[in-house]
């Protein structure tokens, strides 16, 4: 199954533990513009989950507990996003910007010991059962984060499209002067998703610095929240059609990199932009062309609400 | 004990916002199946009172007593545990969502989605009012998404029903069906508070009626035994005169619109279909129709916001249609949309710099491309004194002015800026008596001038008040206009078309 020099069955392997940082910062912001709020801070939200995730790891010898780190990590910076926009209806835009610039910088400062540090490695979760030809390293052969953010992805949307908890957050996201009528608080609903999307950011971040490199370096999401952005805006903000981007993603950076080891005639260039590309082009014209999927951006969209009586 | 005999009685309930005193010691009661009026202008506290009752405001002070009960709402759902429930004036509904989730929402402890949808068509055709649960809301008209308000109420079996301003974007026929429906609902015990501007409504529906001015109670009255003019005069404190007509000479046309066809640029809106019609010099067009036909798209065209091709629309003779809304002002047409806040006028800005944005032009407030804020401020404060605008000053928000004050504002601003066109969207809801009276005045004055206006408006009892010729917008097509003196309800009701599948839903006896 090899095509120019590249093994199928590894490139889908690696796709999808390449894919998992963006999935699971995608997830968590789809959550947190379906119930109304735009936070443009996943890049900060996940470095903090990244070198969080990192320092627990190291101090704990527990990949598990590092994950757990880079989660609270994401959270408390988004914590700061939920008091500026909810508490003092500071601009989203501009707040969410700012906290990926110190998100950052504050990364940077906290990791300042760590470079060349190792982490406990995180291994796969079926161990022997990885090594079933085709189907061992394609099902079966990854950590146990890979199968969790797929998980992530299914209750998502299991919990928006039938619980009453996702028509909540729904109708917040829709119009939030309704919710409030009804007696909804809007707020705290708010809140609670914008901490979720932080944790889930700090998850990917983790996931980056304990797996994908495994070490810290300065600035090492490098753009993958913005890329996480990207997806759920042309996803439609449906949870599926995230994981079918992150997939594209991480497949055709998988692909770009395997190319240039093989020695592609392709200039290293553009093969680097190709990911981000494609992602882009294949998903604006899933989302183009029908109105429908244009119009299912929530309508209250990074419209701050204030109870006025 | 007070006595059970009572379904909602009130005492001395006070409540003070920031700077106003919105409920001044009010007290009333309701029995079960009464409908009861709360009557008074814009600003006179309804709202508040009906807030508090629903669990959204707290009082300050006084008692509430709900079924012999003491009762003290602290958010709504308590309310809804009570048993009252409240249909909004701004429908609390949600677009994009369909109507059995809307219906969950506003529920306590919703059954599961699909027993819910069976509860929803049971509960609609034992009342008349034929629903599918599947739909999507904004696919709905208005009269149908008020449908969906209603029957969440009703699925919570309420002792109380609050209404707020049910009727003010309904079909005549719809009006009907709507108080077939609360005659039903009161005729089981059901108490219904009922706010409303249309008085002739109110005489026709309520058994009482509590009046409110500045906050405090002035009367309370049976209004089947008063005039319209006698309620409008208790909640205004003073004598009213209906708007006067100077039959002026009709002149040539200033406004013509042949075949003009539009798609809407508004999620759900209505596409323009060959809409025809013009306007001459002192000639008042009214335009009615049920929302969400063609309104606002009709609007956004004449005012220019929509462009067309250039010879669908003459303004005075000459082909403007892909003129945008500034060079439109310039040639003398002046428009102002229905949406208060964020369309007509910008919420968080001053009333200075929204005069200054639609009056640059006319008024010629730039100097060198520079603004004239001196020429801005006394052009605001001309407004505020030719309108009666009750603000503390030109350098207030907008978005501070209560809606007919700020309404009142919008109209002036445009009224004054000596235009040849006027397009007005709803010039006056929400507006209470005094206020609209005053505005449709206005509109009048500056026919008689010699101006084109065309009104485009769901109420209809205004529409023949103001209007010289008469025409229907339904599904993003125009009727043909037609001269005003002649024309009965009825009629205009056929016209309207709104009647379509709004029979009410037969079922066995």
């Amino acid at each position: 199954m090899d095509i120019a020099g590249i093994n199928l069955v590894t490139l889908i392997a690696s796709l999808m533990v390449a894919a998992v940082p963006i999935l699971l910062a995608a997830i968590g912001e789809l959550v947190v513009e379906k119930s109304g709020v735009l936070n443009l801070g996943v890049e900060g939200m996940m470095i903090m989950g990244a070198i969080g995730g990192f320092m627990v790891a190291v101090a704990t010898g527990s990949p598990l507990m590092g994950f757990i780190g880079g989660a609270i990590g994401g959270a408390v910076l988004s914590l700061f996003f939920a008091v500026l926009t909810l508490g003092f209806l500071a601009n989203q835009v501009a707040t969410g910007l700012a906290l990926t610039m110190f998100g950052l910088g504050l990364s940077s400062l906290m990791g300042q010991g760590y470079n060349g540090v190792k982490p406990p490695p995180t291994g796969a979760l079926f161990g022997p059962l990885g090594d079933i030809p085709v189907i061992g390293p394609i099902l079966l052969g990854h950590d146990w984060m890979v199968y969790f953010s797929i998980l992530i992805v299914a209750v998502v949307w299991w919990v928006l499209r039938y619980t009453r908890t996702g028509l909540i957050i729904r109708a917040v996201g829709e119009s939030h002067d309704a919710a409030h009528a009804l007696g909804y608080n809007v707020a705290r609903i708010r809140l609670l998703c914008i901490m979720f999307g932080g944790a889930m950011a700090g998850l990917g971040g983790a996931y980056v610095s304990l797996v994908r490199v495994p070490q810290w370096v300065d600035g090492i999401t490098a753009g993958a929240g913005w890329i996480a952005l990207a997806i759920v805006v042309f996803a439609s903000w449906k949870p599926w059609r995230v994981l079918l981007g992150a997939y594209l993603f991480g497949g055709i950076t998988v692909l770009q990199l395997r190319l240039q080891a093989a020695g592609s005639s392709i200039p290293v260039e553009y093969l680097s932009m190709a990911p981000y590309l494609i992602t882009i082009l294949v998903l604006v014209i899933m989302s183009s062309g029908r109105s429908k999927a244009a119009l299912n951006a929530p309508a209250a969209l990074g419209q701050n609400f204030h109870a006025s009586r | 004990m007070s006595s059970p005999s009572l379904c909602l009685e009130l005492t001395g309930i006070t409540k003070r916002f920031p700077g106003v005193l919105a409920n001044d010691n009010v007290g009333f009661s309701v029995r079960p199946g009464e409908v009861h009026a709360l009557l008074g202008e814009n600003g006179a506290g309804k709202s508040t009172l009906v807030k508090m009752i629903y669990g959204l405001v707290r009082p300050d002070s006084g008692q509430m007593r709900f079924n012999g009960a003491a009762y003290t709402p602290a958010r709504p759902s308590d309310a809804r545990t009570a048993g009252v429930a409240m249909v909004f004036q701004h429908f609390s509904l949600f677009e994009a969502l369909n109507v059995a989730e809307n219906v969950a929402l506003g529920m306590e402890n919703p059954p599961p989605l699909r027993e819910l949808a069976a509860r929803i068509r049971a509960v609609s055709e034992e009342y008349g009012l034929p629903l599918d649960p599947a739909r999507m809301v904004g696919d709905l008209s208005a009269g149908e998404r008020q449908r969906v308000e209603i029957i969440r109420c009703l699925l919570q079996d309420p002792k109380l029903l609050i209404m707020d301003e049910p009727t003010s974007v309904l079909t005549p026929q719809e009006v009907e069906i709507l108080f077939r429906t609360l005659r039903q609902l009161s005729a089981e015990g059901t108490a219904i508070l009922y706010i409303s501007h249309k008085l002739d409504e109110i005489r026709s529906l309520c058994d009482g009626a509590t009046i409110l001015r500045r906050g405090k109670v002035v009367a309370t009255c049976v209004p089947k035994e008063k005039t319209s003019r006698e309620l409008a005069e208790m909640m205004v404190g003073a004598t009213l005169n209906p708007p006067e007509r100077r039959p002026g000479e009709k002149g040539e046309v200033v406004l013509g619109v042949t075949d003009l066809s539009v798609a809407s640029p508004i999620p759900f809106g209505t596409s323009l279909k060959e809409v025809t019609f013009t306007v001459a010099r002192g000639e008042v067009l009214g335009i009615a129709g049920v929302a969400g036909n063609g309104q606002d798209e009709l609007l956004l065209a004449l005012s220019g916001e929509l462009r067309v091709a250039p010879d669908k629309l003459r303004i005075k003779g000459h082909a403007a249609g892909d003129l945008g809304p500034n060079e439109r002002r310039r040639t003398g047409l002046v428009a102002a949309p229905e949406d208060r806040y964020g369309h007509a006028a910008a919420p968080d800005m001053t009333l200075v710099e929204n005069a200054f944005l639609t009056g640059a032009i006319r008024k010629g407030l730039t100097r060198h491309g520079f603004i004239d804020w001196a020429g801005a401020k006394a052009y605001a404060e001309q407004v505020i004194r030719d309108y009666d605008v009750r603000t503390p000053g030109s350098y207030v928000a907008a978005r501070a002015l209560s809606g007919g004050n700020l309404q009142k504002f919008l109209i002036g601003r445009e009224l004054d800026q000596s235009p040849e066109i006027i397009v007005i969207n709803q010039p006056t809801w929400g507006v209470d008596a005094a206020a609209a009276a005053a505005i449709r005045q206005a509109i009048l004055n500056r026919a008689a001038e010699g101006a084109g206006v065309v009104v485009i408006s769901q109420d209809l009892d205004e529409l023949l008040e103001i209007s010289d010729s008469f025409a229907v917008l339904n599904a993003g097509r125009l009727t043909k206009p037609r001269p005003v003196e002649g024309l009965t309800i009825d009629q205009i009701g056929l016209m309207m078309g709104g009647a379509h599948g709004m029979e009410v839903a037969h079922h066995g006896h």
